[in-house]
């Protein structure tokens, strides 16, 4: 047995290799070399449209030598709100974070600011919508990039028979595939006209007046198309105006035209309306129509999704943004700008759009007209006016133009469908508009 | 001399002896072992409760934007908003409501297994836990769609014989009722147990003298039954109102605290204001202020208990 003795020359020699490979380990280009990034984003209902994301992304990671981890956060049972909540407090959590319409807002201070992305991200998709200003600036700064995972606009979904047998309107005439609205006479009037012909015909419209989301959203878009809002720009209270006088005799109208039981709706409620056959018209995204097409084709190819009525301030729709946001305490800041920016280019929307049947709906002027919208069906087209392409419409959030902390309360608290329930239900309208003035003074605590 | 010389060592040797025997005297103590048998317990209530505890007295206290200290400010606020009270109101009347039916409900059905013969029993008493052994956010997801506002199936059968439609969720009374008949489902089974585990030991002897002294049902339940069962109605009670004050499950999945704000509960409402809202320490003020009203009950509840051990 033979021992190879070490010599002092060759123990120095190999000392210095070792210490030099360690120092110089992290510098080296290898397969996670450039760290690790972890992202939360929104688990979308659409089956299969999460995977576009994750392609995305591991693609970028591969290019980047980046070490992702992605956690697809539901929104049901709020998971999505727990878990901003829950990051906020520990200071610590996912790199990125998808947060829904006013999120980036009530965590403003914990936000890295976004200007340098959103700068080269606006020059390279467009304009962004006011909405999206809205929700996700703050002070001129950015808080967060919006994402169009998620984003949708709250429309009508008419029926085209029921709507042309009971109303005697033609929705694909006002609303043609491929060209631009011929909607003038599509007003309030019309709409409550035909919302009676179709509740006399036994097929009323589904408009809910629970206290969730959908509810509020429409809400929100009537009170804006009638020029109300609880409380302005500047945070003065404005509840107590002939606009909102006016918003709310309108709904006390358009309520004794839908099925009693819409105070107690939610997000759901109408889009079973929808799918079981019993409604002439709901405010959705095209989800209704995506179940309807898989569970009732005979409901889907007469579906046709499209603008809201105008008022005598203008004609408003609900759009809700969701956004991409990175805490101030991420541990990877330049890594996870680096993925928004590819999350964000044309393409990437593009793919994310399609993979999700034309749900999301990127807030960028130069992304409302991409094929999947024209191409969707049945029936063909039905998707067309989906994303305002021509800018018809005002895309806005019930509750606006109140700052986001305020406007966030007054959406949470569904303070405008439960108004529109108490006018209804035979309270005096001043006592109505007290109820709501107090509870918006409340909602103004900082 | 020697003595002296040896003195301080041998001094030292018998109190290290000692403490030796102390510590094997109190490693050996039968409460000593009781206390670190339950202190992974104790720590993990530390953990799990009181720290959580604390933490949302501390988030009471702050401002929205939990960046100043403000104190009662919150509830200061609180004790002024019309919603609070509604929500006061509403949680008094759901947890007594639901508690005394509870257990009404569960000494009637405790009495019927209770004569039921032994060998049927056991599957009954099985039968009869079902509700309370389902988690209540699945069982209550099934009692949703009997009450859905458009496809109730309660509706449905009650269409049958001319009645209804019934607006289970959608009117303020209505979803009060339903919220509460869906605690009282999932809870009664608990009142049950409980109570049939206390009739089987009162002694059948009582039950024989008083039948001999020629007591009638009634006399037999209210003299006899009812004394035997005392402390384990206050207990039952006491833990039941507990649980019903800050449930947060069928509320949240039945209506979500709608219609009109009418079926909100604290919890609900603290999730509503806290998470929803986006305004924690407002919302850790609502859950918070479950306590002095459960502090109260409580004390009442055990000093009642306390009293009748001491009279015992």
């Amino acid at each position: 047995m033979s021992r190879k003795k070490l010599s002092r020359r060759q123990f120095v020699a190999a000392t210095a290799l070792t210490s030099a490979a360690m120092i110089t380990a992290p510098y080296v280009r290898g397969a996670h070399a450039a760290g690790k990034l972890s992202i939360g984003f929104w688990d979308h209902w659409v089956p299969g449209a999460n995977k576009a994301s994750t392609d995305i992304v591991n693609a970028w990671a591969e290019k980047e030598k980046v070490e992702v981890q992605i956690d697809y956060i539901p929104s049901q049972g709020n998971k999505n709100l727990l878990t901003i909540a829950a990051e906020a407090q520990a200071k610590s959590g996912h790199d990125i974070l998808a947060m829904p319409t006013w999120w980036p807002h009530a965590q403003a201070e914990l936000l890295e600011p976004m200007n340098d992305v959103m700068g080269d991200l606006i020059k390279q998709n467009g304009e962004v919508n006011g909405t999206v200003k809205y929700l996700g600036q703050s002070k001129g700064n950015w808080l967060a990039v919006p994402a169009s995972v998620g984003s949708q606009i709250k429309g009508p979904c008419s029926r085209i028979d029921l709507m042309k047998k009971h109303a005697g309107i033609d929705v694909q005439a006002l609303y043609p595939a491929g060209q631009a609205p011929k909607a003038d006479s599509w007003n309030l009037e019309t709409f409550l006209k035909a919302a009676e012909a179709c509740q006399k015909a036994g097929v009323p419209f589904g408009i809910g007046l629970g206290e969730t989301s959908d509810n509020v959203d429409s809400a929100g878009a009537f009170f804006q198309a009638h020029g109300a809002a609880l409380v302005d720009e500047k945070g003065n209270l404005t509840v107590k105006t002939d606009a909102v006088r006016q918003s709310l005799e309108f709904y006390k109208k358009l309520i004794s035209f839908l099925p009693p039981d819409v105070g107690a709706w939610d997000d759901a409620s109408n889009n079973k309306w929808l799918v079981s056959g019993k409604g002439a018209m709901i405010m959705n995204p095209p989800s209704a129509w995506a179940v309807a097409k898989r569970d009732a084709p005979q409901v889907a190819e007469q579906c046709w999704t499209h603008g809201f009525p105008v008022g005598p301030k203008g004609r408003y729709a609900p759009y809700l943004s969701y956004f991409w946001a990175t805490w101030s305490f991420s541990k990877n800041k330049p890594a996870a700008k680096s993925v928004l920016r590819a999350l964000s280019t044309p393409e990437a929307i593009e793919k994310m759009c399609v993979a999700s049947g034309g749900y999301d709906l990127p807030g960028y002027a130069n992304l409302t007209t991409l094929k999947v919208w024209q191409e969707e069906g049945p029936p063909k087209g039905t998707l067309y006016h989906y994303p305002n392409p021509h800018n018809h419409q005002t895309l806005s959030i019930a509750a606006a133009p109140a700052p986001p902390k305020i406007a966030q309360q007054i959406y949470t608290q569904a303070t405008m469908t439960k108004m529109c329930l108490r006018y209804a239900q035979g309270e005096a309208m001043e006592k109505t508009l007290a109820w709501a003035e107090g509870e918006c003074e409340g909602f103004m605590r900082s | 001399m020697a003595d002296v010389a040896l003195q301080p060592s041998s001094t030292a040797a018998a109190r290290t002896a000692q403490k030796r025997s102390g510590l094997r005297n109190v490693l050996g103590r039968k409460s000593t072992i009781a206390f670190l048998m339950a202190l992974p317990l104790i720590l993990l209530i530390a953990t799990l409760v009181i720290y959580p505890a604390f933490y949302a007295v501390h988030l009471a206290t702050l401002n929205k934007s939990m960046a100043r200290f403000v104190g009662t400010g919150n509830f200061e606020f609180l004790f002024k908003r019309e919603t609070f009270w509604l929500v006061v109101k509403q949680s008094c009347i759901f947890a007594i409501t639901a508690v005394i039916f509870k257990a009404v409900i569960g000494f009637i059905v405790a009495h019927f297994v209770h004569n039921i013969p032994a060998k049927g029993q056991r599957k009954w008493r099985g039968m009869l836990l079902v509700p309370w052994v389902i988690p209540p956010a699945m069982s209550t997801l099934a009692w949703l769609w009997l009450f859905d506002p458009s496809y109730s199936a309660f509706n449905y059968t009650l269409s049958f014989f001319g009645i209804g439609p019934i607006p289970w969720t959608g009117d303020p009374y209505w979803a009060r009722f339903s919220v509460i008949l869906v605690n009282i489902w999932v809870g009664a089974p608990f009142f049950m147990i409980m109570y049939l585990a206390a009739l089987k030991s009162v002694p059948d002897q009582l039950y024989e003298a008083a039948a001999i002294d020629g007591a009638n049902w009634w006399q037999r339940i209210w003299y006899v039954t009812l004394p035997m069962m005392r402390n384990i109605i206050a207990i039952t009670t006491l833990f039941s109102l507990i649980v019903t004050f800050a449930n947060f499950d069928i509320v949240r999945i039945l209506t979500a605290g709608g219609p009109l704000d009418h079926t909100h509960i604290f919890a609900t409402w603290a999730f509503r204001v806290g998470i929803e809202g986006s305004d924690i320490p407002l919302g850790a003020s609502v859950s918070l202020f479950m306590v002095p009203i459960l502090a109260v009950a409580a004390i009442f509840i055990l000093r009642d208990i306390s009293k009748r051990g001491n009279e015992a």
